[in-house]
């Protein structure tokens, strides 16, 4: 047995008396692409911002290739090797495109030390992702699924080995949600990067994960095989509906109505 | 052409002492070269939306740590500079790394550095038996005047060309962050400091490093200023009505542009110096419009901020990029990704 490469035990989040993520544990292994699914405000995002380091955990453990990481600056965690995207796009405005790549390239691998390579992973994520290498190329030129792809390629520029993706979406339609989660899994197996991939939306995610955990008020319900937890009556009971293809509908229809965001 | 105008400049400049200029307008020079330098070094965190209201404060250090040393201890001022940099990046690291460790951003940014405007000046005036107080305080001469060891000089031409080059490395410092990575950097702390770090960017680190430098450049200014006037006194150089001075001036200049601190330089001293015409002038006639100056300030920085919030330069300079930057307009679709 190897080690997972994240290992997450009895994470709890409260704000004030309100606990947003009670008691979570899992594991991910090397090389793998983990769905996280639930509801709005189950806490998915949450967990995500303890990992990286914008939230401090109230309570457990989070440790990465086998080191504690649990409450560490947000910097720190990047240069070790996470990168993560915000599910709402947090460009930088006044840099071009290409720059908002650059200073993620620059700064998030640490010791990358000079311009030429800072470029050069910039460009290599832009080309990942499928946005312009253009040097004049604005934000504000963006669309939403622009913006997600520059998320997505700012956290690839940081060079990690575990990307934290946040899609949850409104905003994409469906061929757009089938590009995000092919992107996701050539990012998988052209980089050798892990994936811990949150969306609302079971259908797209799915196809593309290997194994799936599902939250609901902050409490971990199922977890396993995609196949396994389309069928838990848990899973089923959280999202209404009295099938899979119910739950899916329900879910994706919430996050059209941009309810996910 | 374009290529070999910077050097034309610089070599005119140069030439300023050399061809016979007049006493008062090379005393306006080396004024508005030290306030350009102080302004330009404001501006170094300023464009970064890191706001001071405190840089009274280090040119008030520059100043004092230096013609206190030479006074009262004898060390040259080429000593004394340097030590009274160290003083200011000592000052600028106790006030800023709290602040950035607190996240205290913003008009509480401001606050605090202006509390650090009066808390110096109050210094001065409570150790007055040392440092005259609001009296203000003169170093000694050096024999007659001139002096390289005491950097004093009875000659406004070599002044002059001291301060040409304080003016000159503000200048270029400001160029060479402007080009590095840490104004990248800087750019995505100023808009979005969580996102920033978690690209891996040091937020907290970067923040001082351009406080640092910028405090410090200040501090130079300080002292070349109480080395020309061979006088200081705390509201000359510091104090909160300097430290304004100092942020109106840059915007009216252009605070995103190299060149705006200057202009704004230009543009303030010129009109103190056609207001005091005008106030003399006037009493003489026994109409008295003392503090004209003042309220004429205020009412522009208001219709700057709103008007001009580029300043002078930085709105020449977009006129003159011209529609370029308007033809892109954000696109509308929501799906568009190019
Ligand atoms: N900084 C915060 N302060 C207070 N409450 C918060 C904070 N962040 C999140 N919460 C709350 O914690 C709960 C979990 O939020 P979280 O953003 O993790 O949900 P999510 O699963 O990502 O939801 P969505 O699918 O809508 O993105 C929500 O009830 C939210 O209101
Ligand atoms: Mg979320």
């Amino acid at each position: 047995m190897t080690e997972p490469i994240l290992a997450v035990e009895a994470l709890v989040k409260r704000f004030g008396g309100f606990t947003a993520v009670d008691k979570v544990s899992f594991k991910v292994e090397k090389g793998e692409i983990l769905g996280l699914i639930g509801p709005n405000g189950s806490g998915k995002s949450t967990i995500f911002n303890m990992v990286s380091g914008a939230l401090k955990p109230t309570e457990g453990s989070v440790r990465f290739k086998g080191k504690e990481i649990g409450g560490n600056l947000p910097n720190r965690i990047c240069h070790a090797g996470i990168g993560r995207t915000f599910q709402i796009p947090r460009p930088i405005h006044r840099l071009s495109v290409l720059e908002n790549i650059v200073v993620a390239g620059f700064y998030g691998q640490d010791g990358i030390g000079s311009r030429k390579a800072a470029f050069e992973a910039a460009e290599q994520a832009l080309d990942l992702v499928g946005l312009p290498t253009d040097p004049h190329a604005r934000v504000s030129t963006l669309g939403a699924a622009g913006l997600k792809k520059l998320e997505l390629a700012r956290a690839l520029a940081t060079g990690p080995e575990l990307l934290l993706a946040d899609e949850s979406l409104g905003g994409l339609d469906n061929s757009e949600m089938d590009q995000a989660a092919d992107m996701l899994k050539r990012i998988r197996t052209e980089m050798g990067i892990t994936i811990i991939w949150v969306e609302h939306i079971m259908g797209v995610l799915m196809r593309v994960v290997d194994r799936v955990m599902v939250l609901d008020h902050g409490e971990k319900i199922s977890e396993g095989l995609p196949s396994e937890v389309a069928h838990d009556p848990n899973v089923i009971e959280v999202y209404l509906g009295t099938d899979s293809e119910d739950a899916q509908a329900s879910a994706a229809s919430g996050a059209a109505s941009g309810t996910a965001l | 052409m374009k290529k070999f105008l910077p050097y034309a400049i610089g070599l005119v400049m140069i030439s300023v002492p050399f061809i016979g200029t007049p006493q008062y307008p090379l005393h306006l020079m080396i004024v508005i070269l030290i306030w350009s330098m102080v302004y330009t070094s404001w501006s170094l965190m300023g464009r970064f939306g890191l706001v001071s209201l405190g840089h009274g404060a280090f040119m008030t250090v520059g100043a004092y740590v230096t013609a206190l040393l030479w006074n009262y201890g004898g060390i040259s001022p080429w000593i004394g500079i340097p030590a009274s940099l160290l003083t200011a990046a000592a000052l600028a690291f106790i006030v800023a790394y709290p602040c950035f460790q607190f996240r205290i951003i913003g008009h509480y940014f401001a606050l605090v550095t202006l509390a650090l405007s009066e808390v110096v000046r109050l210094i001065i005036m409570a150790t007055r038996d040392y440092t005259g107080g609001s009296l203000g305080f003169t170093p000694n001469r050096e024999g007659d005047g001139t002096s390289l060891y005491a950097l004093q000089f009875a000659d406004k031409e070599t002044f002059y060309l001291v301060v040409l080059g304080g003016w000159a490395l503000s200048l270029l410092i400001w160029k060479l962050v402007d080009r590095s990575m840490m104004r990248y950097a800087l750019d995505a702390i100023s808009e979005d400091e969580e996102s920033s770090a978690a690209a891996g960017i040091y937020v907290t680190r970067t923040k001082l490093k351009i406080t640092v430098l910028s405090a410090m450049m200040t501090a130079l200014g300080g002292a070349f200023y109480c080395q020309y006037q061979m006088f200081v006194a705390p509201d000359v150089v510091g104090g909160i009505g300097i430290s304004l001075q100092i942020i109106f001036a840059v915007v009216v200049g252009g605070i995103y542009t190299w060149m705006g601190p200057t202009i704004g330089a230009i543009i303030t001293i010129m009109m103190t110096e056609i207001f005091r015409n005008i106030i003399t002038d006037l009493r003489t006639e026994g109409i008295d419009l003392a503090g004209l100056d003042t309220t004429v300030y205020g009412l522009m920085l208001v219709l700057f901020i709103i008007f001009l919030p580029k300043g002078v330069l930085g709105e020449l300079l977009d006129r003159l990029a011209g529609g370029r930057a308007k033809k892109q307009a954000p696109a509308t679709q929501p799906a568009d990704s190019g």
